[in-house]
């Protein structure tokens, strides 16, 4: 194969500067004043700043709350990955398999995928609503007396549904044309050797979607992490009061609504780092895992 | 000839460009504020009304969102100079403002350089010092300023047979008689605000050290004790008894059962009025704010709730002065009045007081003069108002610690110790803030 290569050794490095220069200027110069403003106390409107060393920090892990925010983060990212790539990947195989009238299955089940996480917080106020609330009446019937803004349990488990609910359909799309991709020949000479479906998914197809579930974990995490944040904003109606609440949100409650600018940095950057190491974790641990055809 | 007359109609039209120019050389001024609904399209009034009063301003007002929303937005715009004339912060982010000197002109300074006349007799005496400093000099002009009251539904006091209760002593004696009838007893719908800051007001207690937080940020700490304590666990047996509801930490969550006729009493702003009176299918009234009789001198009055208007530093003294302007004609007692009759939040001058009065506003509406009343009540050592830093978050922790009460997750005693813990952990890195 020809090598194309460019004349002035310079030109590749011009190419990049747009992109370089993005990044630049909205990741690594933010990132940066988060550190910077991590070890300050600083008056809001920027007339007085301490340094305070590792103050913020300490303030900030030693308090009961963080930990509770952490570990109902842990939770809430588990079950919104588990439950929408699970619940995806089933839609997507059986949409696969749908012979008359495939497109309109298809769009039903993607059409959440257009719908803004604050209008999806939305819908699931009024679904999850103390006065007037469907479900809150459905739970009711069976002598579960629901109370969303109330009690931890429920505002967790109801913020999880909305969150899965608006990111099967991401995931669907994903899967079902992963699915597509996979050649009929295999499939058909898998079927010759083996009479069970269920055991030729496990052992032929979900090996060979694995690159794409690998891809959709990430995604999901990161969304599970930061993208939930309009959904929980709207669904606690800014009032986060007892209710549980993500690490990105407990940044924004602290940052922008509380105006402590040097504890949210801490913060900040304390997520940085978790996303930093959870990175390397999937990249070096799980992707050993995945074979690319 | 052709050539003459496109000239000469080309000066012309720059003849006429620049006297109308000159003609609408209004100088411009910015509000934003943080009234939605039917308090915007009164603050839209009363600045449409402003700008045809006359030609020298044009204000224009811009709606930013929430209380805590405005204020954020008015600090990033502070930092790159690109700040409004005019900014509402409300009560809790009074300290904020006011601790950042420089920030904004004080409302009495900038009102004394306009030749505006100004008197701090003039305002109510409720309102007076809630955004001053702690030398009595006025720093931002109260604006929409309310007290929590407590709404009636009249037709669940008529079929349980009984009275509205001045003590909650009282209350405990009616409740079961209107749980019996059918009805929730009681809601409110801001914990922080109702049961914590004004209980401290009007049982006339201490809320924090150094004067409540007035005389400086170093070594202020919340003071809570006995009596508030005792406070929640009444409630909570409330609670326990089917005598009081809550819904959470939202405020529409605690208002819209009683809005609906299920409830008896809901603590709530006085500024609430307006909206009830255009919801409500039942006919209600509104009282004080409930006291324990046990705790000795109770019965002051309560802190203003709402916001104020600040006037932010480092524009062009022709801007000061339109704002002060402004200003002058937001607090004429016409003005007042309208903002008054319209939304339900008290006057802010002894004027707008009398003419609302004169008019026979009470008369035709007596519910609207409960909150300016209660205001009136006389005061004590502790019914000034309260300065502490951070003072958002200090109400996050307390609305979080006041749902583990109600949910049966921490003990009063805990979660009152815990709200003092990081409270003043919160106090001790505001005054760390502050300029050296």
């Amino acid at each position: 194969m020809k090598k194309v290569q460019f004349q002035n050794r310079w030109i590749p490095y011009l190419l990049l500067l747009p992109q370089l220069s993005i990044v630049a200027v909205f990741f690594l110069w933010p990132a940066a004043e988060a550190v910077r403003a991590s070890f300050f106390l600083e008056d809001p409107f920027g007339f007085g700043s301490t340094f305070v060393g590792f103050d913020n920090f300490i303030d900030t892990v030693s308090s009961s709350d963080y930990l509770r925010v952490t570990r109902f983060t842990v939770v809430f990212t588990f079950f919104v990955t588990f439950f929408s790539l699970g619940l995806a990947l089933l839609l997507a195989v059986k949409a696969d398999k749908v012979l008359h009238g495939s497109s309109a299955y298809k769009t039903l089940l993607m059409w959440v995928y257009a719908v803004a996480p604050p209008v999806a917080g939305l819908i699931g106020i009024l679904l999850f609503d103390q006065h007037v609330g469907p479900i809150v009446d459905m739970a009711a019937l069976v002598g579960w007396k629901m109370q969303i803004g109330v009690n931890y349990f429920d505002t967790g488990m109801a913020m999880t549904m909305v969150a899965v609910w608006k990111q099967i359909p991401v995931n669907f799309i994903f899967f079902l044309s992963g699915l597509q991709g996979i050649s009929k020949s295999v499939q058909e000479a898998a079927a010759i050797d083996c009479r069970s479906g269920i055991r030729r998914f496990w052992t032929v197809t979900f090996p060979l979607l694995a690159p794409t579930g690998f891809f959709l974990l990430i995604i999901n995490i990161t969304y599970a992490f930061f993208d939930t944040f309009g959904i929980i904003d709207v669904m606690l109606k800014t009032q986060p009061g007892n209710d549980p609440i993500t690490l990105v949100y407990k940044v924004y409650q602290d940052g922008f609504r509380g105006n402590d600018l040097g504890g949210s940095s801490a913060q900040s950057v304390i997520l940085m780092l978790v996303v930093f190491v959870l990175t390397i974790v999937q990249f070096r641990l799980i992707e050993r895992r995945v074979h690319y055809t | 000839m052709n050539y003459r007359t496109s000239i000469a109609s080309l000066v012309a039209a720059a003849a006429l460009a620049s006297t109308s120019t000159s003609a609408f050389s209004a100088t411009d001024i910015s509000w934003w504020h943080a009234m939605g609904g039917r308090l915007g399209e009164v603050v839209n009034e009363i600045s449409t009304n402003y700008n045809k009063a006359q030609d020298a301003c044009q204000l224009t007002p811009v709606y930013k969102g929430g209380y805590e929303d405005t204020l954020t937005a008015g600090i990033a715009s502070f930092r790159a100079g690109e700040q409004p004339n005019i900014i509402q912060v409300f009560d809790a982010g009074a300290a904020t403002i006011i601790g950042a000197k420089g920030a904004t002109v004080p409302v009495e300074d900038l009102l004394k350089e306009a030749g505006v006349d100004f008197n701090i007799e003039d305002y109510i005496s409720g309102v007076r010092y809630f955004y001053a400093d702690s030398n009595g000099k006025m720093i931002g002009m109260p604006f929409n300023s309310s007290s929590p009251i407590m709404y009636v539904n009249e037709e669940a006091l008529e079929k349980a047979g009984v009275q509205a209760p001045k003590t909650w002593e009282e209350f405990e004696e009616i409740a079961p008689k209107l749980k019996e009838a059918g009805y929730i007893p009681l809601t409110q719908s801001h914990t922080p605000w109702i049961f914590t800051e004004n209980f401290k007001s009007r049982h006339n207690l201490q809320f924090a050290t150094n004067n409540n937080g007035y005389d400086g940020v170093e070594g202020t700490k919340l003071v809570f004790g006995d009596p508030i304590k005792n406070h929640f666990k009444a409630v909570k047996d409330w609670l326990d008894n089917g005598y009081y509801a809550y819904y959470g930490a939202g405020w529409g969550d605690n208002q819209t059962p009683f809005n609906d006729g299920k409830v008896a009493f809901w603590l709530g702003s006085s500024g609430s009025f307006g909206g009830i009176s255009q919801t409500v299918q039942f006919p209600f009234s509104a009282t004080f704010l409930p006291y324990w009789d046990a705790v000795e001198g109770a019965g002051t009055g309560t802190f203003i709730g709402g916001a104020a208007l600040f006037a932010m530093s480092g524009k062009p003294a022709e801007e000061n002065k339109c704002v002060a302007s402004f200003f002058e004609y937001l607090t004429s007692p016409e003005v007042q009045y309208f903002w008054h009759r319209e939304t339900g939040y008290v006057p802010i001058t002894n004027a707008a007081y009398e003419l609302a009065k004169k008019d026979g506003h009470y008369e035709r509406t007596p519910a609207a003069e409960v909150g300016i009343k209660q205001l009136s009540l006389p005061g004590g050592d502790w019914t000034k108002g309260y300065r502490m830093g951070f003072y958002v978050q200090i109400r996050d922790v307390m609305n979080r610690e006041y749902g583990k009460i109600f949910a049966g997750e921490a003990s009063v005693d805990e979660a009152f110790a815990t709200i003092e813990g990081e409270g003043n952990k919160l106090l001790e890195r505001f005054a760390k803030t502050a300029q050296q």
